[in-house]
């Protein structure tokens, strides 16, 4: 049981706590929108190579929350890609595409 | 007020617009990779000469060669890729579509419309290729 004057400090003894947040080091880099940014227009289901840069390893589509890419052109690589795999251009299923 | 006859007879429906309004294509197809070069050759004419008696103009072909397959289809590891561009009316699709699946020799097919920007592309493809070649 923790005493009434640790209690009434609010905390236990041996228990931190931090008024401020801590600074901790992230990537400050802010994520943008290739196509935006390049300002192309049409993402194309015949280039392969350039559309392996939006799945991973196992051929899987990555969120945009890692690529960046906005909803307008996710949705238009996410058509190409599936295009392209109906083509046998990409795979549907991969092992080490990368 | 009374339309004149000649034009409520002829009044636009959507089959007619089907075949009036013309539109641009792309259409990607695989052969089968057994076949001998000839037997390629035909096929290609074949459906070239399809898109045209239905009314369609082509703008561009393509020919991608041997290419390896990201997955076997049919048992198949490679198949020989072919690329036509072309302008034509609505109504060249549907035929067009099912005689690529009655074909044995079709492996897979894709036919896209495209619009202004993948228009913009296609060109710019187009100049890239023939500079390369």
């Amino acid at each position: 049981m923790a005493s009434i004057d640790e209690q009434s400090k609010g905390r236990k003894e041996g228990e931190i706590r931090y008024l401020t947040p801590l600074n901790i080091e992230t990537n400050n880099q802010k994520k943008y929108c290739r196509f935006k940014r390049s300002g192309i227009k049409y993402v194309d289901y015949k280039d392969a190579d350039f559309l392996l840069k939006f799945v991973n390893e196992q051929g899987k589509i990555l969120p945009r929350r890692l690529t960046g890419t906005s909803l307008k052109y996710q949705r238009k690589v996410s058509t190409a890609i599936k295009r392209a795999r109906h083509l046998a251009l990409m795979p549907y299923v991969g092992d080490m595409l990368k | 007020m009374e339309e004149p006859l000649a034009i409520r007879d002829e009044k636009l429906t959507f089959a007619h617009l089907k075949t009036y309004f013309m539109n641009n294509y792309e259409t990607v197809f695989i052969l089968n990779p057994v076949l001998s070069e000839t037997q390629i050759e035909e096929a290609v004419q074949k459906f070239e000469s399809f898109i045209v008696e239905q009314g369609g103009t082509i703008t561009s072909k393509e020919n991608w060669g041997l290419r390896k397959l990201a997955y076997p289809i049919q048992n198949k590891k490679s198949a020989f890729y072919h690329l036509f561009e072309f302008a034509g009316p609505a109504s060249v699709i549907d035929p067009l579509e099912t005689e690529f699946r009655r074909d044995e020799r079709i492996m897979r097919f894709l036919t896209v419309k495209l619009d202004k920007h993948a228009q913009a592309w296609a060109e710019k493809r187009r100049k890239r290729n023939t500079a390369k070649a």
